[in-house]
C-alpha cells in the first residue's frame, strides 16, 4: 500500500469538496471491504481516502408510499434485517444474505457493493480492467475464464461483482449521484457502463461523484433472486438470477429479468421477460424463460458450464413466486 | 537405562489407566482461545526491523538487470539483498529475487516496489493434465514395475476390463500462519530464532552452519504454530537471510511471507494422473489385474506422485504393468504434504476400482470386502469397513450407480480405504521433580495443533499418579533434549515412548529416596492419585508434596529416550482406515454437499481419544477441501498463478463439510462379517501409532466415488467443481 492522506468529512458537501478530478486524487471509503485489499494489491493507489463513515445522513432507510430510499453507508446486514426491505423486496434481502460472511455483512455498504471493482483474477494481479497482455491483446479468452463472462462485451470479459445490481435493477431502482453540479439519479440498469480503456471504471459514478443512495420504487412488484454458489462459505456466486413481475388476472403483465455474474453489467435477459408476458406463471413457461435467459451466451474456452447455471438460476427464481 | 529397574514402563492395561484413553481437554486451550498463545508472527522485538521478498511475476524467465538503486534510496530502507540477480533462470511464479530490510513492513514492501527488474520472459509448461502434449523433453520417467502377465488376465474371457482417466490437481499447503521469521542476535555469535516450524530440534544446526557460528549457539524456539502440513521443516530463504542481515544490521529482524508469496512458493502436494484398466473376475469379483500410466508433477525438479502408490493399498493384485513419468513444470516446488504419495495413490486406486465394482453391477461395499486379502491387514479392513458401513447407514442408502433419485438432487455413497506407517521418531526427554513437588518435562517437541503438548502431560500425570494440570509441558525451545521433527505421523510415538519412560526413571528416583521413610522396599510402593502408596498396605502412605519434601536441594531429574534398546517397545507402526462419503449433488448446478462423512481409523493405543478424534476431523476437513475445492490455477498465457489468495484458493467453511463422523477402533474388537466369520482385532496390542496423515488420504477418493454413484457417471479430475460435475455429466448425455 502507498502512502496517502485519510480525511473524515462530516458532510456529503464536504466529502465532494474533498474529491478530485481524476481516480488517482481520491478513493471513497465505505466499509473498505474492497478497498483496502485493492491498495494493498497496488491495484489502485489514491492520494486521498476520504471516509464517508461519519456522514450520518447516508445510514438512513427512508420509506415514503412511492419509494424506498436506502442511504449509501446501509450495511448489508442492516438491510437484511429492515422488516421494510423484508416485505417488499425479499429478492434484495436474499442477495444481501448470499454475502456469507457475517464480518463483510455488517461491514459492507448498500453503495460499496454497488462500486467494488470486478475480481477478475487478471485485473487484480495488475492486467487492467480490461485484461490486456503484454501484445495488447486481451487475455482473459485465451487464458482461465472459469469465472468470467458469457456474455462478454467488447473487450470486457469481467463479471460485475456486486450482489445487489441485479435485484436492483430489475426492481427499476435507481442510484442517486451527487457531485458539485447536484444530484442526479442513474437507473441501476445503466449505472454500469464498458470502458474503453484500463484507465476507465465501469461505472458512469465520476471521480467529483458521491453515491449516496438507492431509491426503489415502490410498485409492489412481486421479486426474487436465487443465487448460485459452490460454497456456504462466502464464495463469489457462480450465477445470479433476480426477477420482478406483475402478475395480474392469472398472466404475467411486466416482468424483468436481470443475470448476475454472467456479464461485466447486470445483464437483462428481455428473451424471458417476453417469454413471460401475457402468460401463466407455470412450469412450463418458466422453462421456456429459463432456456430463453441464455439465448445469444457466448461462452469462453472454460466457462460454458455458466451457461446452464444461468438458466437453473432464472428456472429457480421463478419457480420460488409459483 | 543401564541401572536395574524396578517399575515397568508397560502401558498401563485398559481397567487401570487413570489418564491414558480418556477424553482430556487440550491444556493449552485457553491460551490459544483467548489469544494468549504466542506464534511466530506475534514476535516482536525491540527496535526489530522487517523483512519483504520481491518475487518473480513470471513462471520461467531470466533475469536481465536488476537495479535495486531506488529501493536503497528510500530513508529507513537498510538492506535491499539480491538473492537471484542478472543472469539467473527463475522457474516458477513466485520465486525470490531480492529482499528489502526495512524500519517497517510498509516502508519495506514500499523499497520492494521500487526494485526494477527486467526479464527475459521464456517459454513455460504450467499445465500437465494431458499427457500427450507434454513436450519430451519436460518428461522424465519415474520407473516401470510389473508381475504376473496383465495381458494374459486382461484377455482371459472371464476377465472384465475396464478403463479410465483420473487425477488430482497440485495443491499447496495453505499454513493459516505463513511461513516466517523472527532473528536475533545476543552478541557477535549467539543467534535466537523465532520460527514457524515442525522441526525445533532440528533448525539450529541447519541455521548454523549457514551463519558460521557453532549450532549450539542458535537458539531455536517455536511455541506455537499455525499448521505446517510438512512445509515447515527446513530454514528456508527467509530464515538464513534474517539470520545474516539481523547479524549485519546488529537489530532483530522478522520476515513473514505474505498470503500470495505463501501459496506460491512455500510449498505445494505433487499433481498426479493416470489412465489405468483394471480386470475382474465376472464370477468372483476379484481384481486380476492393474495397468497403470501415471504422470505428475512435483514443480521444476518433476517428481510428481510416485509410481509406489499406483495400485494403492491393493498391492496383492496378482498382475501389474505400471509406468510413471514426472513433469518438469514452471510450477510451485512441492514440499512434503500431509501422507505425501498417499492421498493421490487413494485418488486414482480407489476410483478405479470402485469404477470396476460399478461395471460388474456389484455393491462397492461388498466388492472391496471381496479383495481385502489383496491388502496387507485384510482383518482390519473387514472390522473397518463393516463399521463405517454401519456409520453411514450403507445398506439404507445404498443403490446402483446413477440410480440416485429423479429430482435435481441425487444422493450417492462412496468408499476408500488407506494406511500409513507413523513409527516413532528419536526424541529424549526430561522430567524434573522438584523438592516443592512440581513437575516440569522437556523436551525439544512442537505441538502442530495436535495435542501433543496435552498427550504428554497426560503419560507424565498417569506415571507419576498426577493430575495432567499439574504436569508442566515445555516444548519448542532447542534448549530442551532433542526430538525428532513432527513429520509422518512421527511425534505421538516418540514423545510418549520417551516422557513415559522419563517419567518412570524419575518415580524410580523418588520412590528409592521416600522407601526408607515408608519402611518399605522402593519396589513395594506404588503412585495413586496424589500419593505415594504400599502396595501391600495401601493405608500406609504420603502425599506427592510430602514425598517431594524429601528429595532435597535439587530436583530429581529423570531421562527418557526412544528409541531405548534396554526397555520394551512402547510404540510402533502400521494402521488402516477406511471412509465413506454420503453426497447429495445438484445435477441442475453441479454443486456437491457432503451430507455424512464417515472416518473409521485405528491408531494403535490412543492417549486421548478427544484430540485424536480432532485429528481426524481436521484430516477429514483438509481431505473435503481437496476433493471440492482446491486446486492451483495457473494462467496458459502468462503462466502465473492466478488464485494464490483465500478467495480463488478455496477451502471449505463449517457449512461446507456436513456431518462428520470419526471413529477410533481401540482396544479389543470383534466383528461378525456378513459370511458369519468372527474378526478379533487388539488394537492396543502395538502401542501408540501416530495419526497425523491417515486421516486426510481417503476423502478425495470417498467423495469422488460417492458422487460417481449419485450422477451415474466419473468425474475424472479433482476437485469436483460445478463445471466438471457439468462437464462429466455432459458427457454422458444430459442430466443424470
Amino acid at each position: 500500500m502507498r502512502p496517502f492522506e485519510y480525511a473524515s468529512p462530516a458532510t456529503v458537501q464536504e466529502a465532494i469538496d474533498l474529491l478530485g478530478p481524476t481516480w488517482n486524487d481520491a478513493e471513497l471509503l465505505a466499509g473498505g471491504t474492497d478497498l483496502l485489499s485493492l491498495m494493498k494489491d497496488d491495484v489502485v493507489a489514491p492520494k486521498r481516502v476520504v471516509s464517508l463513515r461519519r456522514i450520518t445522513s447516508l445510514k438512513r432507510i427512508e420509506v415514503t408510499p412511492t419509494v424506498v430510499r436506502i442511504g449509501a453507508l446501509v450495511t448489508m446486514e442492516e438491510l437484511t434485517q429492515a422488516p421494510e426491505v423484508a416485505a417488499k423486496f425479499p429478492s434484495l434481502v436474499i442477495a444481501a444474505g448470499g454475502v456469507t460472511s457475517p464480518q463483510i455483512r455488517h461491514h459492507g455498504t448498500v453503495g460499496g457493493d454497488l462500486c467494488q471493482r470486478p475480481r477478475c483474477w487478471y485485473f487484480r494481479a495488475g492486467y487492467g480492467i480490461l485484461a490486456t497482455g503484454a501484445d495488447g491483446q486481451p487475455l482473459v479468452p485465451r487464458g482461465d475464464n472459469r469465472y468470467h463472462a458469457i456474455f462478454p462485451e467488447g473487450n470486457a470479459y469481467y463479471v460485475c461483482p456486486s450482489s445487489l445490481a441485479p435485484a436492483l435493477a430489475a426492481l427499476e431502482a435507481s442510484v442517486v449521484l451527487q457531485s458539485p453540479e447536484g444530484e442526479r439519479r442513474v437507473p441501476v440498469e445503466e449505472f454500469y457502463r464498458i470502458p474503453r480503456t484500463n484507465e476507465e471504471r465501469e461505472y458512469v459514478r465520476q471521480p467529483r461523484e458521491v453515491l449516496v443512495a438507492v431509491e426503489i420504487p415502490n410498485t409492489g412488484l412481486k421479486n426474487a433472486t436465487y443465487e448460485i454458489r459452490q460454497r456456504q462459505l462466502l464464495d463469489w456466486p457462480l450465477a445470479t438470477a433476480s426477477v420482478a413481475l406483475r402478475v395480474d388476472g392469472g398472466k404475467v403483465v411486466s416482468a424483468r429479468v436481470f443475470l448476475g455474474h454472467v456479464a461485466p453489467r447486470p445483464y437483462r435477459a428481455t428473451a424471458a421477460e417476453a417469454t413471460l408476458m401475457g402468460a401463466p406463471l407455470d412450469e412450463e413457461r418458466i422453462a421456456a424463460a429459463a432456456r430463453a435467459a441464455v439465448q445469444g451466451a457466448r461462452p469462453l474456452s472454460g466457462n460454458q458450464y455458466k451457461v446452464q447455471l444461468a438458466a437453473t438460476a432464472v428456472k429457480r427464481a421463478l419457480s420460488s413466486l409459483i | 537405562m543401564l541401572k536395574p529397574r524396578f517399575l515397568s514402563t508397560a502401558w498401563p492395561d485398559r481397567d487401570h489407566r487413570v489418564w491414558i484413553g480418556h477424553e482430556v481437554d487440550r491444556v493449552d486451550g485457553v491460551l490459544k482461545a483467548t489469544g494468549l498463545a504466542k506464534y511466530t508472527y506475534d514476535i516482536n522485538r525491540p527496535n526489530m526491523a522487517w523483512g519483504k521478498f520481491l518475487i518473480c511475476p513470471h513462471a520461467h524467465a531470466r533475469v536481465k538487470r536488476i537495479d535495486v538503486s531506488r529501493a536503497e534510496a528510500i530513508p529507513g530502507v537498510r538492506k535491499v539483498e539480491i538473492i537471484q540477480g542478472e543472469g539467473e533462470e527463475i522457474l516458477f511464479h513466485g520465486d525470490e529475487i531480492a529482499l528489502v530490510v526495512a524500519d517497517s513492513e510498509e516502508l519495506a514492501r514500499d523499497g520492494v516496489r521500487s526494485i526494477r527488474v527486467e526479464y527475459e520472459v521464456l517459454d513455460h509448461l504450467v499445465d500437465e493434465r494431458n499427457l500427450d502434449a507434454i513436450p519430451r523433453d519436460r518428461l522424465r520417467p519415474g520407473g516401470r514395475r510389473r508381475r504376473g502377465n496383465v495381458n494374459q488376465a486382461f484377455e482371459a474371457p472371464t476377465t472384465l476390463v475396464v478403463e479410465g482417466e483420473y487425477g488430482i490437481p497440485m495443491i499447496t499447503h495453505c499454513c493459516l500462519e505463513a511461513h516466517g521469521v523472527v532473528a536475533e542476535w545476543e552478541s557477535e555469535d549467539r543467534l535466537t530464532l523465532w520460527i514457524s516450524t515442525q522441526n525445533v530440534s532440528g533448525m539450529s544446526g541447519q541455521v548454523a552452519s549457514a551463519v558460521e557460528v557453532p549450532a549450539g549457539n542458535v537458539r531455536t524456539i517455536c511455541e506455537f504454530i499455525g499448521g505446517g502440513f510438512g512445509s515447515k521443516f527446513g530454514p528456508d530463504r527467509w530464515g538464513i537471510l534474517a539470520a545474516r542481515i539481523a547479524r549485519e544490521l546488529r537489530r532483530p529482524v522478522k520476515i513473514m511471507l505474505d498470503r500470495d508469496h505463501e501459496l506460491l512458493t512455500a510449498g505445494t502436494r505433487p499433481s498426479g494422473f493416470a489412465r489405468v484398466k483394471v480386470g475382474v473376475d465376472r464370477e468372483t469379483g476379484k481384481v486380476l489385474a492393474w495397468q497403470s500410466t501415471l504422470w505428475g508433477t512435483g514443480g521444476p525438479g518433476g517428481n510428481g506422485t510416485s509410481i509406489s502408490v499406483t495400485p494403492y493399498i491393493f498391492t496383492g493384485i496378482p498382475n501389474q504393468s505400471r509406468e510413471a513419468y514426472n513433469v518438469r513444470a514452471n510450477v510451485g516446488p512441492r514440499r512434503a504434504w500431509r501422507a505425501p504419495n498417499h492421498p493421490q495413490g487413494a485418488a486414482l486406486t480407489m476410483t478405479a476400482l470402485a469404477d470396476a465394482a460399478a461395471a460388474l453391477g456389484i455393491d462397492e461395499l461388498e466388492f472391496f470386502l471381496k479383495n481385502v486379502d489383496l491388502t496387507d491387514r485384510p482383518d482390519v479392513y473387514t472390522q473397518e469397513l463393516l463399521v463405517a458401513a454401519d456409520l453411514i447407514q450403507w445398506r439404507k442408502h445404498w443403490h446402483p450407480r446413477g440410480e440416485g433419485g429423479r429430482g435435481p438432487i441425487r444422493e450417492g455413497l462412496g468408499i476408500s480405504m488407506h494406511t500409513w506407517g507413523g513409527r516413532p521418531h528419536n526424541s529424549e526427554c526430561h522430567v524434573h521433580i522438584h523438592p516443592d513437588g512440581s513437575v516440569d518435562v522437556q523436551l525439544g517437541s512442537q505441538d502442530l495443533g495436535t495435542g501433543t503438548r496435552t498427550v504428554i502431560a497426560m503419560v507424565v500425570a498417569e506415571t507419576l499418579g498426577l493430575r495432567p494440570e499439574q504436569v508442566n509441558v515445555q516444548i519448542g525451545d532447542s534448549r530442551f533434549p532433542p526430538s525428532g521433527a513432527s513429520g509422518g505421523s512421527t511425534t505421538v510415538g516418540g514423545v510418549s515412548s520417551s516422557s513415559r519412560r522419563a517419567a518412570t526413571d524419575a518415580l524410580e528416583q523418588l520412590l528409592e529416596k521416600v522407601a526408607p521413610s515408608i519402611g518399605v522396599r522402593p519396589a513395594d510402593l506404588k503412585v495413586s492419585q496424589g500419593f505415594i502408596v504400599d502396595k501391600n498396605d495401601p493405608s500406609r502412605r504420603i502425599s506427592w508434596k510430602q514425598a517431594c519434601r524429601q528429595i532435597g536441594m535439587n530436583p530429581i531429574t529423570g531421562v527418557g529416550r526412544q528409541p531405548d534398546p534396554e526397555d520394551q517397545p512402547l510404540a510402533s507402526q502400521g494402521v488402516g482406515g477406511v471412509q465413506m462419503a454420503h453426497v447429495a449433488v445438484d445435477v441442475e448446478t453441479g454443486i456437491v454437499r457432503i451430507k455424512r462423512f464417515v472416518a473409521v481409523q485405528d491408531c494403535g493405543l490412543i492417549i486421548n481419544p478427544k484430540t485424536a478424534r480432532s485429528q481426524v476431523y481436521g484430516g477429514v476437513i483438509m481431505g473435503i477441501a481437496y476433493a471440492l475445492y482446491e486446486e492451483c490455477i495457473h494462467d496458459p498465457i502468462t503462466g502465473r498463478r492466478l488464485n494464490p489468495d483465500m478467495e480463488f484458493y478455496k477451502l471449505p467453511g463449517v457449512g461446507d463439510v456436513g456431518e462428520l463422523i470419526a471413529h477410533l477402533m481401540m482396544g479389543k474388537v470383534t466383528v461378525r462379517t456378513p459370511d458369519g466369520r468372527e474378526i478379533t482385532v487388539d488394537y492396543d496390542e502395538p502401542g501408540v501409532i501416530g495419526l497425523g496423515e491417515p486421516p486426510v488420504i481417503s476423502p478425495g477418493a470417498a467423495i469422488s466415488n460417492a458422487v460417481a454413484n449419485a450422477i451415474g457417471v466419473r468425474v475424472p479430475h479433482l476437485p469436483l467443481t460445478p463445471d466438471r460435475v457439468l462437464a462429466a455429466l455432459a458427457q454422458k448425455g444430459g442430466l443424470a
